[in-house]
């Protein structure tokens, strides 16, 4: 419980803009969403085809666990806490569309997966093999205390060797990411302060 | 603690028909889906006018909690939910539907100073929520809890269950031979998880909730994450499989997960400890269906009372289970309830009788 405990590496993604502990990796300029995030994937020369038909908060929150995780051994233990605002009502109202309209209803279970908060999560622990620890809080502004008790519970617990925590809100064109992950060594403290300022600024 | 479901308005009438194996499962038309099976509370009362059916369905489970209590600085205030109000969409409202607008409104309701906590992580929400809870707890954030869980029958699900072909057309059958589906329900639930063990009913010794890493609409094959979130929650607890009295599943009745349910039991040496699926009488209640189990769990364990597995005549899971097929009163000390869900989520929590 008393050993101190590091944000290792950080990722954002805001703006058509992809950085890693401060480092801008990609930037795509003015486009939508859609288009930014696939030229982003393509840049990053992945082969996981599985991406293209993630919703677009798995398609944001797969991306900026890629970048951080990547170089990464032994992911099996790395638990996963993530937050946002909007859970996955960008994909609710998708799903909602198809049903909208008793004459032309048409609900996919391809949509429909889509529609609860923690998928996109669930695919991050997919691609990494992270049989491990997971939660998804929603709430109107990252809440900082709320995620760093949790996370140091994790590790104090020893029910995880690292924790990968962090924002991931999208809907329509209104997008932020920021992941970090703690963990027992590294040279940013994880402290409440430290990772509001992360995700805040 | 407390619940609110088709089968009464509080704990006392849930538990009466529990014991008479009432089923709250009946014919009902949900939008465009006529005469199916769903279990849908009846008569809701109208508690106040602004309020959304879900939130009355919530109010009213957490009511009876708050009655005498004061409520600080360092109480908590959890909510558990999917969907929320979901059917604001259909009338273009999407802010509205936002799950933290419904539990600021909530929290509003009763006065919480805590900023609300809102866990929405599939099927196994209501399950994680009391994990979460106990988690804060052991961390100082609070020294209490209200965790309150709940999700109502909308179109919205039932159109995409649908589209899963998971829905049964008849009432559920958990790990019987002829399953073939989930029956939708709707529920809420609400519980306070304190540190203090004066007048608790149960202390919550160990926990998990791990992810299956293998597939976003599937349970893993071999139940790998339901098994690593029991043997995690075993390993805090300090007991072994065999000190479990009960065992009560997920057991939604779709043909994969009561398999898979069966096979991390077997694989974890659990296979002749007594098992019941709840869903027979609540349907599957999603967000809240976690806690609403842990809920009767709790009372099981207070009666020394086992409830059986309604909708189940023969066994048609490849790995032995025992389930419990009819009323039993045994002596009962620790219990084990599960969860899993979409996103290849799973939560365990093993609960242990202090009192009564």
């Amino acid at each position: 419980m008393d050993s101190p405990l590091y944000i290792s590496h950080y990722c954002k993604i805001e703006k058509g803009l992809i950085s890693v502990d401060g480092n801008v990796i990609f930037h795509a300029g003015e486009a939508q969403f859609s288009d930014f995030i696939k030229q982003a994937f393509k840049y990053q020369q992945l082969d996981y085809p599985k991406f293209y038909k993630m919703d677009n908060l798995s398609k944001l929150a797969f991306l900026s666990a890629e970048v951080l995780l990547r170089d990464e051994e032994d992911k099996e233990d790395i638990a996963l806490v993530l937050a946002n605002k909007s859970g996955s009502l960008d994909t609710d109202v998708k799903h909602q569309e198809s049903i909208q309209d008793a004459a032309n209803f048409y609900p996919s279970p391809a949509v429909f997966v889509y529609t609860l908060a923690n998928i996109c999560g669930g695919e991050i622990s997919i691609r990494h093999g992270m049989k491990s620890e997971q939660v998804f809080f929603v709430s109107d502004a990252f809440d900082a205390t709320t995620i760093f008790n949790y996370a140091t519970y994790l590790l104090a617990s020893q029910k995880a060797k690292k924790v990968l925590c962090g924002w991931v809100e999208l809907f329509e064109e209104n997008y932020k990411a920021v992941l970090y992950l703690v963990e027992r060594s590294g040279t940013k403290l994880h402290t409440i302060n430290n990772i509001n300022q992360l995700v805040k600024n | 603690m407390n619940c609110v479901t088709p089968l009464g308005l509080d704990l006392q009438h849930n538990w009466t028909a529990l014991l008479e194996e009432n089923t709250g499962i009946d014919v009902h038309t949900v939008g465009s889906f006529e005469n199916i099976y769903t279990a849908k509370i009846k008569n809701l009362p109208t508690v106040q006018p602004d309020l959304t059916y879900l939130e009355t369905m919530l109010y009213l489970a957490l009511k009876p909690l708050i009655r005498s209590k004061i409520l600080h600085a360092k109480t908590g205030f959890i909510l558990s939910t999917t969907k929320g109000n979901i059917d604001f969409l259909s009338e273009g409202k999407s802010e509205e539907a936002e799950l933290n607008k419904l539990a600021v409104k909530v929290a509003g309701l009763f006065g919480f100073i805590t900023a609300p906590i809102v866990v929405s992580h599939a099927c196994v929400s209501g399950l994680l929520a009391v994990s979460v809870a106990k988690r804060l707890i052991q961390m100082g954030q609070f020294d209490e809890v209200f965790v309150l869980a709940g999700d109502k029958v909308s179109e919205f699900v039932i159109s995409g269950f649908n589209a899963f072909q998971a829905m049964s057309a008849k009432p559920c059958k958990p790990f019987d031979a002829e399953r073939d589906g989930v029956t939708l329900g709707e529920a809420a639930g609400a519980i306070l998880v304190t540190k203090s063990p004066e007048h608790a009913l149960v202390e919550i010794v160990g926990e998990g909730a791990i992810n299956d890493a293998n597939h976003i609409s599937g349970p893993s094959r071999t139940g790998e994450g339901l098994y690593r979130s029991i043997s995690s929650a075993l390993n805090e607890a300090g007991i072994d499989a065999s000190a479990i009295d009960f065992i009560s599943a997920h057991g939604t009745a779709t043909s994969y997960n009561d398999e898979m349910e069966a096979i991390a039991f077997d694989r974890l040496g659990m296979h002749e400890i007594p098992v019941n699926s709840l869903k027979g009488y609540y349907g599957h209640t999603l967000g809240a269906s976690g806690l609403l189990e842990l809920i009767v769990s709790i009372l099981s364990l207070q009666h020394n009372k086992l409830i059986p597995t309604k909708g189940f005549v023969s066994r048609g899971t490849s790995k032995d289970v025992n389930i419990i097929t009819q009323k039993m009163d045994v002596p009962l000390t620790y219990m084990l309830k599960t969860a899993s869900g979409f996103g290849g989520s799973n939560a365990a929590a093993i609960l242990k009788k202090v009192n009564g």
